[in-house]
């Protein structure tokens, strides 16, 4: 006896098939190796429409295509971490790309297995640690963006309160936080930085929530670590300022948004695919700053006042040329202890594994 | 505690578990009328998603909310015929409507998202009732949805217990053999609840898209339609309890964030885990109480077929 009648297969199979076709819709289809160009290949966590990270590297995937007329680059989105990411980056391979990028730290284990198998293609895999000789990983240096945001937050701030909505308690969100609130006693040292751990990357609704409990304890100027607007329509709605992440957000929150700390990939694919062609690729792990334009802030909102703009674009100059760097000592944590000694910068090792808060946020690291 | 912080924590709760308590509604309708539905999820992601789209387009936030119901009640006529007239196990074809839902309000949302709604639904204090200490505040200081939703709780409480439509639904999860038997159309009742469950499914999703965030963006019920199933059985299938459950879980979020800004170091893991204790803790009590009997329909989940009555 099988558990469902033949309809119940034949209707199941219907039904799930055509969720899967619907769900698969806009995935690369290219296969075709036409005319010698390089094949390139995205595997991506989330939508390329998703407002925030995949849509980030989507753009920098376009400039790609825009910038070298020998790349052919095809895209897979939603693909889940686990077996799924190894079936497709396994497929994408097979398929003869010769370079594939993945844009989860989920999929870093599958790229492992994957790379062993294909030794002529070369593999990136962002925000992780491991690598192999035919697999690269890279990140970037968006803290130095958070600094400059912070600036901006802290010359915009009236309450001198500022709320920042962020996910979870790892070493990625407690850098930005601590680069954040930096940026921010740089210009105000009488403003604090209020932390909530909304614990989620991605559910609107619960995220805007927490940024409307922050603006209810008085914050005006509501900045997060999330993969959604959520935080920036609570400030939207109240009146209040806001600073996006991953990408502009003013189109979300056109009166609220003064700047955004955003990743710009464009100019390190346009790297890589050209080392791949020249043939001195070689195995690596990369940490992109702003030097390198990797990171970078928005466009400032008609609200932020000419003083302000002076001021952080000359930091971001001073980031750019390596006179200011926002980890230089002298830092002290939340219980007022000297963690970086004057004279002192952190270092990558550090920064890798941050889990403190420094002086000026008012929140806890949730255990 | 102060005046002010418990107002901004009860009509927070409020806000959050309107959604759930929509789409709660709904299930609990379809469950009272024998039919288990775990699509809810993807009912409210495609009500969400029709709903955000016919409301941008039309400018029109109310054509979004009709758009959103019929857009779950259609979905909710798949599983009514794959259920009710094919007789197909009801769990998989809940499993695979909800997967169904995700994926098609993903691909028809896709040119809306991260739009800007020009009107939504705003927060409309009720003259008078809003002045209440406390209970005007939280109660009556809400949007239009959510006193829809007060409104759906009494009407389902009162056509359940106290009209005799409301009692031929109990009987259609109980014993639906007995109301054929007299002449009722067992098939055309039960096709009738699980589209105005699924109706509710999309409107809850609505709530979302047009009132709570809002905004449209792919999966952006977060697991919510999980949330109300789970409910309807915490609630045991009572509408006034599906009502203080909706809050009650939604209120756990908004206690967590303001314990946090108070700086009061509660695990966050912990508060997020606290509605399926309660979820658990209420099934003990209750099968102790009761011997081991839930208080679900007795036919819930099984098709009913006449030849086998």
């Amino acid at each position: 006896m099988c558990m469902f009648s033949k309809w119940e297969r034949v209707l199941l199979s219907c039904l799930l098939v055509g969720s899967l076709a619907v769900a698969g819709c806009g995935s690369g289809k290219k296969d075709t190796d036409k005319g010698g160009k390089t094949k390139v290949a995205f595997v991506h966590n989330g939508s390329i429409n998703d407002g925030g990270w995949t849509n980030a590297h989507s753009n920098g995937r376009l400039a790609l295509l825009k910038d070298n007329k020998n790349v052919e680059a095809s895209y897979v989105e939603n693909v889940g971490d686990g077996a799924d990411a190894e079936r497709v980056i396994t497929q994408l391979a097979s398929q003869g790309n010769k370079v594939i990028f993945a844009t989860s730290f989920g999929y870093m284990d599958s790229m492992v297995n994957v790379a062993k198998k294909y030794p002529d293609t070369i593999f990136m895999h962002c925000s992780g640690y491991k690598t192999a000789s035919n697999m690269g990983n890279y990140f970037g240096r968006i803290y130095q963006a958070r600094y400059l945001t912070g600036m901006v937050a802290g010359k915009q701030t009236q309450s001198n309160i500022i709320g920042y909505v962020a996910a979870f308690p790892i070493p990625e969100v407690v850098r930005g936080i601590d680069a954040f609130t930096l940026g921010v006693k740089a210009v105000n040292p009488k403003a604090i930085v209020k932390v909530i751990w909304s614990n989620t990357w991605y559910d609107p609704a619960k995220e805007k929530q927490a940024a409307l409990t922050l603006i209810d304890a008085g914050a005006d100027v509501i900045t997060q670590h999330q993969d959604t607007v959520g935080p920036q329509l609570a400030a939207e709605e109240r009146g209040k300022w806001s600073i996006g992440y991953n990408m502009d957000m003013s189109k979300a929150a056109p009166k609220a948004v003064l700047t955004s700390a955003i990743w710009n990939w464009g100019p390190y694919y346009e790297k890589v695919i050209k080392e791949v062609q020249a043939g001195t690729w070689k195995s690596g792990a990369y940490w992109g700053s702003m030097k390198d334009n990797v990171v970078d802030i928005a466009p400032y909102g008609p609200m932020v006042p000419e003083a302000t703009r002076t001021l952080v674009n000359q930091a971001k100059q001073d980031i750019i040329s390596g006179k200011l760097n926002p980890f230089a000592g002298p830092i002290k944590d939340q219980d007022g202890k000297v963690r970086v000694e004057q004279g002192q910068i952190m270092s990558d090792a550090d920064l890798l594994k941050i889990d403190w808060f420094v002086e000026g946020v008012d929140g806890y690291i949730s255990k | 505690m102060n005046e002010t912080l418990l107002i901004s924590i009860l009509a927070a709760s409020i806000t959050a578990g309107t959604p759930i308590l929509f789409a709660a509604l709904g299930e609990l309708i379809t469950e009272r009328a024998g039919i288990t539905n775990l699509g809810v999820d993807g009912m409210m992601l495609v009500g969400a998603a029709t709903g955000f789209m016919a409301s941008v387009t039309f400018h029109s936030p109310w054509l979004g909310v009709g758009v959103a119901l019929f857009a779950g009640a259609l979905m909710a006529l798949i599983h009514a015929y794959l259920t009710i007239t094919l007789r197909a196990n009801q769990v998989v074809s809940g499993l695979a409507l909800a997967l169904f839902g995700s994926g098609l309000s993903s691909y028809l949302g896709k040119a809306y998202v991260g739009m800007r709604p020009e009107q939504t639904f705003e927060k409309l204090p009720i003259p008078f009732l809003s002045k209440i200490p406390i209970i005007g505040p939280v109660l009556f200081k809400q949007d239009a949805l959510v006193y829809l939703s007060y409104a759906l709780v009494l009407l389902a409480a009162f056509y359940l217990y106290k009209t005799r439509a409301g009692l031929f639904l109990r009987a259609l999860g109980e014993n639906p053999a007995a109301l054929d038997a007299v002449g009722i159309n067992v098939f055309g009742l039960r096709y009738i609840y699980v589209v105005i469950g699924g109706a509710l499914a999309g409107l809850g999703g609505a709530y979302l898209s047009l009132a709570y965030a809002p905004c449209w963006l792919e999966n952006m019920t977060a697991g919510r339609g999980w949330i109300a199933v789970a409910l309807v059985i915490f609630a045991l299938w009572d509408p006034w309890r599906a009502l203080a459950g909706s809050y009650l879980f939604g209120g756990i979020d908004a206690l967590g964030f303001h314990l946090q800004v108070l700086g009061i170091p509660v695990s966050i893991f912990i508060l997020n885990m606290l509605p399926y204790i309660f979820t658990i803790l209420v099934l003990i009590l209750v099968l102790i109480k009761r011997g081991g009997r839930l208080a679900a329909p007795q036919s819930l989940g099984v098709p009913y077929d006449r030849e086998e009555r």
